[in-house]
């Protein structure tokens, strides 16, 4: 882990003022702690020697002491403030990113996981912010300061803290590098000890079946303290660098300490110097111990902002930016030896498809579940790039064009439907904002949802609409859109048959190219014909 | 558990290790105030240039203290950490335990359960980051200003003073702004949260119908929202830690003050003025505790929450023998949750070997039927006769030995397709369990991968396909051999197609068994198996 992220920095505005904001803070900071402690040392040497009055001094301490409290207020104010800026410009930007990434990328697993990162995630950027960023900085000034100035009067204990102070990031760093696989090994027993647990509590209904809860109790201890009882073994050995910061910070203390004592007993050196010299030792190690202790803090928001990296340094495929796409309406759309694997599986998920779609005909791709019949038509979206083979459309490949304009060809009702939170129009309205509340209601009579109300509220991933509602308001948003080509993904299941006739007369009636995903016979009867997909012979599911 | 402190309290085996960490981290706080304290009167006292000799104490009592903090705090971590392990692991048996009994959480606990985890972990932050370091810094300052009262009571009563709101005032100021900060937050946060989800989900859509450029001014607003909360309650964040510089500060210009004008050595005073400022060190952590005392208190409010459920039944104090027959009937069952009835006055006859299928809209109590007949749910009218036997008079685990149940998603466990199937029926052969993946028509496929029985399936089977997953779980259902199959929904989560395929081999396996089946599509049940339809509405 790098102290400090470049990427941070080049990324988001944000985290540059923040860093400035707080360099001048950390350097008033350090002048501060040196104004204090040689007022604290004139203060006490003034009444030990010459039994002068202390009112001065109190007051030039309490304008000090205000102001470091004011540095200190200043400081999480303006990391607060930066890291809202930050997680803010972050999160467009991965969002951006992610989305034209494409559906493909976005699949599985990973759509939850960037959900959590985008929003819990980004939050452990607080911390990172807010005590370790400033403290680094602060370790980076105070301690040159304070030394400094320790030096005008003392040479000897100037030179102790300059000699100790660079140990500590050197053991720290030796020590953590012995250790790192250790604590790695340590991280996993607890990572896996967690999972036991979310494993035992998510199965519990299924232990309860087959008479085997009652145990797990007891299994859970048991667990728990045999991982307890290994990771304190490596606990030990990863303790030792914090214990070398502590250890070294004080003993160094110590050491300018006797060392200034005994300079006195001989008369090398004045009270106030020695006072001076005690008071700022202290402070010259304190930032880099707190930055020890901030870094394990910190570095979920580390991790975190790593994950966000590796999603915005993720290539974008690369696609022509031709915008003169064929008009669908009268150029056929071909495809030639089409092949897509999916990455991580060995088989292809479409293997050497051939389709030519005419202008004006309906045609039904049918085949087993699993042959390829929702990747062909997400090869036609510029959803997945085909490893092998070709989509052609007026004798240019699909690839030459800018994906957005290539798109503006078709519409598309996807086997499970995404919709929006807002009401049925918004939804239906997604691909052509512009269009009029008649001709939305239009599309959803066509679809045959006419009975939908275009201010019915819909929910979150389409709650409070019916799967067989969700469907045909995604069939009017497919169908309200000019696109010449519709691309539609099993439109009728979940329909009954009347409903399904109306809307097999509803898409007949538009005259517009078809290319849909059917299983049920009404449907593959309403085609002109029929293209079978994937011929592989499938195991289970 | 009548409080979430009964969750995390430790055990008396562990008390002593706490404690034993508290009085370790107290010597190693008090060594990083006594290392300062003994400096300021070595170096005030060895400027009166004394002879060497009078100095050796305070010479070796400042290296002492200085190896001392180092040595302490090594050891207390370590304390530490093993006992709020120990805690960690009772109060995730604990938690297991209440789970066991509450039974199947109802849908309104969801989130809670998915959050567990790590709201249990929180035991450990309870324990070494709130009350540990808090007691620590609390008792250390407390001896400190003892100290100082025993050389002049005065500066010692206003560094208690400084000390009382360091420890009083600072903690409530930063966990108070925290909390209002995140109430003002939360809303424009949760927003964030849902537009992002439904951004993501909802991709491919906003893709294809080129609506990126409106997606994403939509998500800029609520974000825009977002960050102006957060920026607001900025000024108020770092008014704890503020309050604690003016607090130590304070304090040493009141000893300067105060012991000024006492009639006290030189190297007493200096000790005076000088020892508060090592407060700062002991004190420092106080605002981060408080700030993460609250997230704490929330996720055990949260697992608290979760476990304070009644138990969903009682068991009979003396259970009858279970019955031979295999009828199952219902009488008038009423069923409910707090918010009311969900069942009231169904009435079914399932003979031994029969099939029924009970289908009905989501939230008809399908799902509630089936928690009744595995006995995971108390009826609140009627019964449910097996042979003629209430099965309240049964024991659970007694019912489920003969009615067994695939939901939609069945849990699988991450472990080896052989560790699942045996959770069923342990100790069996290796022919028992391919005869059931067989009859379970997976047996195919396990025999075609490279580890067979022992492939590990992944955290909740995320190697395998859906359909894969429901066939595991059911050939562990199989395996176990219960007579009664209830089969909830299991076709939920699968195509049209990869459904109507299960379903023909769930009902061809069955064979002799009674099955009930509850799911929303009916249409995808073989047309040739004679059932009887249920409709609940």
């Amino acid at each position: 882990m790098k102290p400090l992220d470049p990427r941070l920095l080049r990324r988001a505005r944000g985290a540059r003022v923040f860093l400035a904001a707080s360099v001048l803070i950390g350097v008033a900071s350090g002048v501060l702690i040196v104004v204090q402690a040689v007022l604290l040392a004139h203060g006490i040497t003034g009444v030990v020697l010459r039994g002068s009055g202390v009112a001065g001094v109190a007051l030039a301490l309490a304008l000090v002491v205000a102001g470091r409290a004011l540095l200190v207020w200043a400081q999480e104010v303006v990391a607060q403030r930066a890291a809202a800026a930050v997680k803010s410009t972050l999160r467009r930007q991965v969002l951006e990113h992610s989305l034209k990434l494409g559906p493909v990328w976005l699949s599985g697993e990973r759509s939850s996981a960037l959900t959590t990162l985008l929003t819990k995630g980004l939050d452990d950027l607080d911390p990172y912010f807010a005590r370790y960023l400033p403290q680094l900085v602060l370790a980076s000034t105070v301690p040159a300061g304070v030394i400094g100035w320790m030096a005008t009067g003392d040479l000897i204990a100037a030179g102790t803290v300059l000699v100790t102070l660079p140990l500590i990031p050197i053991f720290m760093a030796l020590i953590g590098w012995a250790t790192q696989a250790r604590s790695r090994r340590r991280q996993h027993a607890l990572a896996v000890l967690a999972h036991h647990f979310a494993d035992v509590v998510g199965g519990l209904t299924t232990l309860k079946l087959f008479g085997r809860a009652k145990a797990q109790e007891s299994a859970v201890r048991r667990v728990t303290d045999q991982h307890r009882a290994a990771s304190m073994g490596s606990l030990r050995l990863a303790f030792l660098s914090s214990f070398a910061l502590e250890l070294l910070a004080s003993i160094s203390v110590a050491l300018v300490a006797v060392g200034v004592g005994l300079r006195l007993v001989d008369g090398k050196l004045g009270l106030e110097t020695a006072l001076m010299v005690l008071i700022l030792a202290p402070e010259a190690y304190l930032p880099l111990r707190q930055v020890g202790l901030q870094f394990h803090a910190s570095a979920d928001g580390v991790a975190a902002s790593e994950e966000v990296f590796r999603v915005l340094e993720t290539p974008l495929p690369v696609r022509g930016d031709r915008t003169d796409v064929p008009d669908l309406r009268v150029s056929p759309l071909q495809l030639y030896d089409v092949t897509v694997r999916y990455p991580g599986r060995d088989e292809p998920a479409l293997d050497g498809f051939d389709l030519e779609l005419r202008p004006g005909e309906v045609v039904a791709l049918t085949g087993p579940s699993g042959a390829g019949k929702s990747t062909a038509l997400a090869v036609l979206l510029g959803f997945v790039e085909p490893e092998r083979g070709v989509v052609v459309a007026g004798g240019s490949a699909a690839d030459e064009f800018d994906p957005a304009e290539w798109r503006r060809q078709f519409a598309w009702v996807p086997q499970r439907p995404g919709l929006r939170l807002g009401t049925v129009a918004d939804n239906v309205r997604l691909g052509c904002p512009t269009a009029s509340d008649d001709e939305v209601r239009l599309a959803l009579i066509t679809a045959g949802a006419g009975e939908l109300a275009l201010d019915k509220p819909v929910g979150e991933q389409g709650q409070l609409l019916s799967g067989g509602q969700q469907r045909r308001v995604a069939l009017a948003r497919a169908l309200i859109t000019d696109a010449p080509v519709l691309l539609l993904d099993e439109p009728t299941a979940g329909l009954d048959p009347d409903a399904e006739a109306a809307v097999i007369t509803g898409l007949r009636s538009t005259g517009r190219t078809v290319l849909m995903v059917a299983h049920r016979p009404a449907l593959i009867a309403a085609a002109d014909r029929t293209v079978s997909v994937g011929t592989r012979e499938l195991v289970n599911a | 558990m009548s409080t979430p402190w009964q969750l995390v309290r430790p055990e008396p085996s562990v008390r002593w290790r706490l404690v034993l960490a508290l009085v370790l981290g107290v010597a190693a706080a008090g060594s990083a105030v006594a290392l300062l304290a003994t400096s300021a009167w070595l170096i005030t006292a060895a400027s009166a240039q004394p002879p060497i000799l009078l100095l050796l104490v305070p010479i070796v009592a400042v290296r002492a203290f200085g190896v001392g903090r180092g040595v302490f705090r090594y050891v207390e971590r370590l304390v530490g950490h093993d006992a709020a392990y120990r805690v960690l692991g009772e109060t995730r048996a604990r938690v297991t335990g209440r789970l066991e009994k509450i039974g199947p959480t109802s849908q309104r606990k969801g989130d809670l359960l998915a959050r567990l985890v790590l709201d249990v972990d929180a035991v450990l932050d309870l324990w070494l980051r709130v009350l540990l370091p808090v007691a620590v810094a609390a008792i250390t300052a407390a001896a400190t200003v003892a100290l100082l009262a025993l050389l002049l009571p005065a500066a010692g009563a206003a560094v208690a003073l400084a000390v009382l709101i360091a420890c009083t005032v600072v903690p409530w100021l930063t966990a108070h702004t925290a909390q209002r900060a995140e109430r003002n937050i939360a809303g424009a946060r949760g927003d964030v949260a849902a537009t992002t989800t439904e951004t993501l989900l909802t991709a491919a859509d906003v893709l294809a119908y080129n609506a990126v450029d409106s997606v994403l001014d939509d998500f800029s607003r609520h974000d825009a929202r977002l960050a102006a909360a957060e920026r607001r309650s900025a000024w108020s964040t770092g008014l704890g830690s503020a309050l604690l510089v003016v607090c130590i500060g304070g304090a040493s210009i009141a000893a300067l003050v105060l012991g000024s004008t006492a009639n006290i050595g030189g190297a007493v005073f200096a000790v005076l003025v000088l020892t508060p400022l090592a407060l700062a060190d002991v004190l420092g952590g106080i605002p981060a505790a408080a700030q993460l005392a609250i997230r704490v208190r929330a996720a055990l409010g949260r697992v608290h929450e979760l476990v304070d459920t009644p138990d969903a039944l009682t068991e009979p104090t003396d259970p009858l023998p279970l019955p031979t027959g295999r009828d199952l009937q219902v009488k008038l069952l009423r069923v409910g949750y707090d918010d009311g009835d969900v069942l009231d006055g169904l009435s079914l006859d399932m003979p031994a070997g029969s099939r029924v299928v009970i289908t009905g809209p989501s939230g008809s109590g399908k799902s509630t039927l089936a928690a009744v007949l595995l006995r995971f749910l108390e009826p609140r009218g009627g019964e449910v006769l097996l042979d003629g036997v209430d099965l309240a008079r049964l024991e659970g685990d007694q019912v489920r030995s003969v009615v067994g149940l695939l939901t939609q998603e069945s849990h699988v466990f991450d472990t080896s397709i052989r560790e699942n199937l045996l959770l069923a029926k342990p100790g069996v052969s290796d022919l028992q369990l391919w005869k059931a993946l067989y009859r379970a028509r997976l047996g195919m496929f396990v025999e075609k991968l490279p580890d067979g029985l022992d492939t590990m399936v992944g955290e909740h089977g995320a190697r395998l396909s859906g359909g894969e997953r429901q066939r595991l779980a059911f050939a562990r259902l199989l395996l176990a051999d219960r007579d009664v199959l209830v089969l909830d929904e299991p076709t939920e989560h699968l195509d049209e197609e990869t459904g109507r395929a299960l379903l023909a081999d769930l009902f061809a396996a069955a064979g002799d068994r009674t099955v009930v089946l509850l799911t929303h599509r009916p249409e995808l049940v073989p047309p040739h198996v004679p059932r009887q339809l249920v409709c609940l509405t």
